[in-house]
């Protein structure tokens, strides 16, 4: 276990949480302002990681491919806003969760209708393939490394986005008190649109950043979308620096935990017993992370109410 | 008698003749339909407990409908390459013997009931739904990752269990004792529902603050229900595993509690026979819709959502008007 | 006030509620400041004050869903101060809402009986009716009888106009066999004839079980009410009597002042 390992895995594992946080920020953002869980956000993922696949496909540029996907999924989720979600604000938690499972299977079962069981694959352009020698010596892939960049860059924006703009100021108001911004006269029916596409995006242009490493397949965003959930509960409900801490606890956690756990049941087990015990404790790794969260914090890392 | 009354005398009636019929016509895939979808219904009348009684919005039930079927799968696994399951420090034989089966299946999801829902209880609303989605996750990756037990591929079992004095090869015969343990859990559910328990559960779920003001405990009626909730899914897995004599990590997948919530929410929550009417009219979507679009899933989505935004009682809601059960 | 602890010899006037200094602030609102009150057999003891003084706040931390900063809660002499809210109830501490907190979807007997079940300590039973179950329901149904809802027994709660709601928050107290009462606001809402019906009713109630009675109602407070403490911006100005309390001047120019 070397050095260069231990840091190659920790960028794997940042890499993964700041894509993790692209997720969760949009998910936890609604949830604040809105009050509503989607279960559907893992199908804006999806949608964006095929706008991307789709659109980079025939136009040969990775970037359009991007640019697609933001729209795409954020144009999905208004849409679905308008058509759905909106009637779902005043109703209870239950139907939430069932309008958007019912979203879900119309989502994912409309996407293979229309791209087939398939996976599609959507390539790392020329400009970002290929390693890139750290500072240390330590070769990396440059397109993992954009996406911290690039994640990081998009979290930051998120930040001056809800702290410096007019419609931060609202997205704030909102979450503290709801009859406040209808006071204030801001017309809440376009803010939550906003919020919801918003959120939609931040999706969206996550499936696609890592639609270019994993495949693009029907089903993809789901498990995302279950491992942001353990990222909110972890950081706490509705704030967004819980959601990056959490998620690059998770990211770092599960990440190290698959490397480091089957070496570590080696110290009691012959190596192929180590190997399926250690893969199995390491699925587990976040999991167990949250639930001690629970016992500690019931609200999370940073929520504000249980 | 109420409509709801007549409703539900209706849908025992269907899962009585329906099977008796295809025996005369000999179809057994229809009894096969039948007995998926009163195993099914007894999944679903477990998470009926929790989340129409209790109020709790549990997306992790298919933990124990996954524990029930592994429980099943490992034993009949064990028994049928004749190798111990432990040896140390007591010997423990596989069985292909459905009521020790059932048995374990239940001791084992109740245990794991318990331990999710002491950690999961401690929050509320959409922390609760998170956090039993993702504890059901957990477990899919564990049997994903657990290669003993066939990893991703699962575990398939050559004959399926036995049962005293049944021939459970012959499909009507399975299905009669299926049915008969969806009656047994429908009259504990239909019991349970006017107990104390019941009585304050349900208190519980309307009015928590009430209920503590009367010196009761709503965290632990709440927990004890879940665990009654999830033994009662963990019977339903066992059952699942026996009919299709395989079992998988698919058990675990968060498809799988969406499904069994799914039965609950078609029929009418919080309604007796609710989850019997949705698995029942599942079954048959599934059957129907399926033979005419691989992509049915579009038109249960389409379904479900009509039924959430316009038809809160469920079907039964539909036919019956909005007098719930509890009185 | 009552500094020295309670020693068993003074049992017959032992107070059935007390509250020793108790403080609680939200960020840098104070919302109880010191308070010490106490409760003793056989009378009303009025929780009177503007909107904001506090008095939620100090039936909060009396009844156990807010924990006090410092001070602490006594009941029947015992310090239930860290003791959770079921657990104040099961010795003997009876409360009803000032927003009706009923199982709305359920009868007016299921809540009774409820009440009869935290009573009884006995939840776990699973199979037998808990509407056939005469050590339940005869319990409940004395209690509906009291405040007069027995011919409502089998309505839905959410039928029941506001009034009747609050007769049978009372109700589902009693059932407990209280050994002391917390009303929050019982006459808020109530007509009239309620009102006086109600006042009666809690008029005889003190001698089963002593009152701390939060209440808007002047009138009803002045002729039930043996003691008054007056609780402006979390601080108890002054308790006595009726008569004392009018004439009070500090009293008079905090609350009463437009009044008088």
């Amino acid at each position: 276990m070397s050095l260069i390992l231990l840091i190659e895995q920790i960028l794997n594992g940042l890499q993964f949480g700041i894509m993790l946080f692209l997720m969760a920020a949009g998910l936890t953002l609604i949830f604040g302002v809105m009050g509503l869980i989607n279960l559907a956000h893992g199908s804006l993922y999806m949608i964006g990681a095929f706008c991307a696949a789709a659109v980079a496909g025939l136009t040969g540029s990775f970037l359009l491919g991007l640019i697609a996907a933001l729209a795409g999924a954020a144009l999905a989720g208004a849409l679905v806003e308008l058509v759905v979600i909106r009637r779902l604000y005043r109703k209870d938690h239950l139907d939430q969760v069932l309008a958007t499972f019912a979203l879900i299977l119309i989502f994912s079962e409309g996407t293979r209708w229309l791209f087939g069981s398939f996976p599609l694959f959507l390539d790392v352009p020329d400009y970002l393939s290929g390693p890139i020698t750290l500072p240390g010596g330590i070769q990396y892939p440059l397109y993992r490394l954009a996406l911290i960049v690039i994640g990081l860059a998009v979290g930051l924006g998120l930040y001056l986005l809800i702290s410096k703009t007019r419609l931060g100021v609202q997205i704030r108001a909102g979450e503290n008190d709801r009859e406040m911004i209808a006071a204030l006269g801001i017309d809440i029916a376009k803010l939550y649109t906003i919020v919801f596409a918003l959120g939609a995006a931040l999706a969206g242009f996550a499936g696609a950043l890592v639609g270019a490493i994993q495949s693009v397949q029907v089903g993809m965003g789901e498990p995302v979308l279950i491992m942001a959930f353990v990222v909110i509960v972890i950081g706490g409900i509705g704030s967004i620096k819980g959601a990056l801490i959490g998620a690059l606890l998770v990211g770092l956690t599960d990440t190290l935990g698959g490397i480091f756990l089957p070496e570590v049941m080696k110290l009691f087990f012959d190596p192929s017993t180590a190997t399926s015990v250690g893969s199995s404790l390491a699925s587990m790794a976040i999991y167990v992370l949250m639930a001690a969260v629970l016992v500690l914090k019931p609200a999370g890392l940073f929520g504000a109410r249980a | 008698m109420t409509r709801e009354t007549y409703v539900n005398a209706f849908t025992l009636a269907l899962f009585v003749a329906i099977p008796l019929w295809a025996v005369v016509a000999d179809e057994p895939f229809t009894i096969t339909l039948m007995t998926r979808a009163a195993i099914f219904a007894i999944a679903a009348v477990g998470l009926n407990i929790a989340l129409g009684l209790g109020g709790l919005v549990s997306l992790g039930h298919a933990v124990f409908f996954g524990l029930g079927g592994y429980s099943m799968g490992i034993l009949a696994y064990h028994a049928q390459t004749y190798m111990s399951l432990a040896e140390w420090p007591l010997l423990i034989e596989g069985t292909k013997s459905m009521p020790v089966i059932w048995l374990t299946a239940i001791v084992v999801s109740s245990l794991a009931a318990l331990v999710i829902g002491i950690l999961s209880l401690r929050t509320a609303g959409v922390y609760f739904i998170m956090i039993t989605l993702a504890f059901g996750q957990m477990f899919f990756f564990f049997a994903i990752s657990w290669s003993e037990y066939g990893g991703e591929d699962g575990l398939s079992i050559y004959v399926r269990n036995g049962f005293p004095g049944l021939n459970t090869l012959d499909p009507i015969q399975f299905y009669g004792l299926c049915l008969g343990l969806l009656c047994l859990v429908l009259a504990f559910a239909w019991r349970l529902a006017n107990s104390p328990f019941g009585l304050a559960l349900n208190a519980a779920r309307q009015a928590p603050l009430r209920v503590e003001t009367v010196g009761l405990d709503p965290a632990r009626l709440r927990l004890v229900a879940f665990v009654l909730s999830g033994a009662i899914a963990g019977l339903a897995g066992a059952l699942f595993a026996d009919l299709n004599r395989f079992v998988s990590p698919v058990m675990f997948s968060w498809q799988t509690s969406g499904e069994i919530m799914i039965f609950v929410i078609l029929g009418g929550v919080g309604r007796l026979f609710g989850p019997v009417v949705g698995a029942l009219v599942f079954v048959a979507l599934e059957h129907w819709l399926g033979g005419l679009s691989e992509f049915w899933h579009i038109y249960l989505g389409l379904l479900l959502l009509l039924i959430v935004l316009f038809a809160r009682g469920g079907l039964i809601g539909l036919v019956a008007g909005r007098e719930a059960v509890h009185d | 006030m009552t500094e020295q602890p309670v020693s068993a010899t003074s049992v017959p006037q032992m107070p059935v509620l007390e509250t020793r200094g108790i403080c609680k602030s939200f960020g840098a609102l104070r919302a109880s400041q010191n308070i010490s009150l106490d409760l003793r057999p056989g009378e009303i003891h009025a929780i009177i004050g503007p909107n904001g003084a506090g008095k939620s706040t100090l039936i909060g931390q009396i009844c156990g869903t807010l924990k006090p900063d410092t001070g602490s809660v006594h009941l029947l002499g015992k310090d239930v101060t860290h003791d959770a809210t079921r657990l104040r109830a099961r010795a003997g501490l009876g409360r009803t809402f000032q927003i009706s907190s009923l199982a709305m979807e359920d009868t007016v007997l299921q809540n009774a009986v409820l009440g009869a079940l935290g009573a009884s300590g006995k939840p776990w039973r699973f199979w037998k009716d808990a509407l056939h179950d005469r050590s339940l329901t005869q319990t409940a149904e004395e209690a509906l009888l009291r405040v007069g809802l027995e011919d409502l027994a089998r309505h839905r709660t959410a039928e029941l106009s506001h009034g009747q709601r609050r007769q049978l928050e009372v109700a589902v107290a009693l059932t407990l066999r209280p050994k002391a009462l917390v009303m929050d606001e019982p006459m808020a809402g109530m007509g009239p004839e309620g009102s006086r019906l109600l006042t009666g009713f809690l008029d005889r109630l003190r001698h089963e079980a002593p009152i701390l009675l939060v209440e808007h109602d002047m009138d009803a407070v002045f002729s039930l009410a043996d003691r008054i403490s007056v609780l402006v911006y979390g601080e108890v100005i002054a308790t006595g009597s009726v008569e004392e309390i009018r004439a009070n001047a500090a009293v008079r120019e905090a609350y009463l002042g437009d009044e008088a």
